[in-house]
């Protein structure tokens, strides 16, 4: 009983860190109709930046926030200095991204080294919480909270705000959003900026839970696709439900066939292209 | 007989010469190339002609890869048998992949072979009881063909060259007749082609099992030459290899990938016995080539040449136009 449990918690606590990579980069796939493959490389730099940040004394929440503000402004810098440069060749702009994500990972090797770093939870979250007479690790409930938040201000950034509408018309119909006087090319550098930004929020709080080694952003980016494949691309719904989905899947699949865990996450990916190729909530027309 | 088949016969006849004039390294070198130059050819087939670009292609390179070794060693299959069963295996999941990935296009179609080349290459790290994980899987000893020995440089040189040339006068046998000309009819006009008549999605589909065909002879290859996989033969970092081979030489043109497979071995070559940042310098070649060389080199260049060439017939037809249109007004 207290394996099914725990696992279920670790589960929606996973579920709410890949909701925090994978809104992002749904929102990003969404309005600029390109995978940021460099994703999981800014969750990795997350990582990284919340355990040195962290090393050098600072809270853990600012810290954590201060990660997603320094890779979110890196995320501004790549679309500025290189994707607008290739507009409109979105081919080109995936793999410059691709190639970004190994230069990060590259130069996080070289000034991380290739030891894992662990990334220290904070003090009051370390003790377990009990509760019906069970133990939980508290910091899971964390998590999970802070996926909750960040869900509820990007619905409301979303669907509340005049910067939401116009992310959303330029996700419908980028066209029109154009024609009637919204300046897309700002949006793409907001929603890179919060995609990558969110991303580097979620590597630090993940952190405690994955710690920040080499290989990490390429053991995030493909369950940040999967999400997406599941949930549909540009769909802040289908980014939360398929973000919980693969959370479980994942994680009750390590925990009781560690040999495929990626088989297994990979069959509800085919029955969703098999079935509703756009994904479950599709947001963008395509 | 026309220029560029001389020209191809020319270049085999050079390559031919290549143990006579190299010590074993550069032959290894070679045979290397020779490698990754028909996986990244056979990468083009749908990068190139079909439009489709594809970031899972190290999974069919792998898996025969793999394959081999795994029905060889641990199956005990006899050589033959075990190459034709794992590029049977290695094709039949190109088939099954492709059924996948086409139900997308454009980037969702990456997107998707980046995701089920990512879960090849989970099997290939995480089930340590199939593939012994990260420590990888040795190729003992190098097939016989035709009862022919192929351990020494020259003698295995060889055996890639022809191996290499057969199959890439498939290839371009293919990409010449009339399927090839579907296939970039596909890329171009999608609509046209299926006014027309044409099944466009078995025609990708065809071409995307063909391109993993080749891609898992070239794995063969591979594994001969190595005579060790590891699950970095089915990574991400080797997909991205073999797609900048393609689109640094030049997608959609038969030389372009082989000269981008030289640059790219060489650069990985030279630059792994100074520096150990392989993967930053791959990705800043990648950047570099998408920004500055969108085309690749060889379509560069060949547009320099006409440029160079072309100049006196563009400017003369113009100008000996002009007076014949103000006479005739």
């Amino acid at each position: 009983m207290q394996f099914w449990l725990i696992q279920t918690l670790n589960s929606i606590a996973f579920g709410g860190l890949l909701f925090l990579l994978s809104s992002g980069f749904s929102l990003i796939f969404g309005l600029m109709r390109m995978p940021n493959l460099a994703h999981g490389a800014f969750f990795m730099l997350g990582a990284y930046f919340g355990a040195t940040f962290m090393n050098w004394g600072i809270n853990f929440w600012i810290a954590a926030l201060m990660a997603g503000l320094v890779v979110g402004g890196l995320g501004i810098v790549l679309e500025r200095g290189l994707l607008r440069k290739l507009a409109g060749n979105a081919q080109g702009q995936v793999l410059v991204t691709l190639g970004v994500s190994f230069i990060i990972a590259d130069v996080c090797l070289m000034v991380w080294t290739g030891d894992p770093v662990p990334v220290p939870a904070p003090q009051w979250a370390r003790a377990p919480t009990f509760f019906i007479g069970y133990a939980f690790p508290t910091y899971r409930l964390v998590v999970l909270g802070v996926a909750v938040v960040a869900a509820v201000l990007l619905y409301i950034l979303m669907e509340r705000t005049r910067l939401g509408a116009m992310i959303r018309a330029g996700v419908d119909d980028m066209e029109m959003a154009r024609g009637v006087g919204i300046r897309v090319s700002l949006l793409f550098m907001m929603v890179f900026l919060l995609g990558a930004a969110l991303a580097g929020l979620g590597g630090t709080i993940g952190g405690p839970i994955m710690q920040a080694y080499p290989g990490l952003d390429q053991d995030m980016l493909p369950l940040a696709l999967v999400v997406v494949i599941l949930g549909g691309v540009g769909s802040l719904l289908g980014a939360f439900v398929g973000s919980f989905a693969v959370g479980f899947i994942y994680n009750f699949g390590t925990a009781l066939f560690p040999d495929f865990a990626y088989v297994i996450l990979f069959l509800p990916m085919v029955a969703v292209l098999v079935l509703m190729p756009q994904g479950l909530f599709a947001g963008a027309r395509q | 007989m026309n220029r560029n088949a001389i020209l191809a016969l020319l270049g085999v006849v050079l390559l031919g010469f290549v143990p006579f004039v190299m010590d074993d390294f550069f032959i290894n070198l070679t045979s290397q190339i020779l490698c990754y130059a028909l996986f990244a050819v056979s990468l083009n087939l749908i990068v190139g002609y079909g439009g489709m670009t594809s970031l899972g292609h190290a999974a069919y390179f792998g898996i025969a890869a793999y394959g081999v070794t795994w029905l060889h060693t641990v199956a005990g299959w006899g050589q033959l048998s075990s190459a034709i069963g794992a590029v049977a295996v290695a094709t039949f999941t190109a088939a099954v992949f492709g059924v996948l990935a086409l139900r997308a296009s454009g980037l969702s179609f990456l997107m998707i072979t980046l995701a089920l080349g990512q879960i090849v290459w989970g099997v290939a790290y995480r089930w340590v009881g199939l593939t012994q994980g990260d420590n990888g899987m040795r190729f003992p000893v190098r097939p016989e063909p035709l009862g022919f020995n192929i351990n020494g440089a020259t003698s295995f040189y060889y055996f890639s060259l022809i191996v290499f040339v057969v199959s890439v006068y498939i290839i371009w046998r293919v990409v010449q007749s009339p399927f090839g000309a579907g296939l970039r009819g596909t890329k171009d006009q999608p609509r046209r082609m299926r006014m027309l008549g044409h099944n466009v999605w078995m025609i990708r589909w065809v071409a995307f099992i063909m391109s993993g065909f080749w891609a898992a002879i070239a794995g063969l290859l591979f594994v001969y030459y190595q005579k060790f996989v590891s699950p970095y033969t089915v990574s991400l970092q080797q997909s991205a290899e073999v797609l900048l081979m393609t689109i640094l030489g030049g997608a959609g043109t038969l030389t372009g990938p082989m000269v981008g497979a030289v640059i790219v071995t060489l650069v990985k070559n030279v630059a792994s016995s100074y520096v150990e940042r392989w993967n930053a310098l791959l990705g800043l070649i990648f950047v570099l080539a998408v920004v500055f060389m969108p085309t690749g080199l060889v379509p560069g260049f060949r547009k320099l040449w006409k440029r160079r060439t072309a100049p006196p017939p563009a400017s003369t037809p113009a100008l000996t136009a002009k007076p014949s249109t103000e006479h005739a007004s």
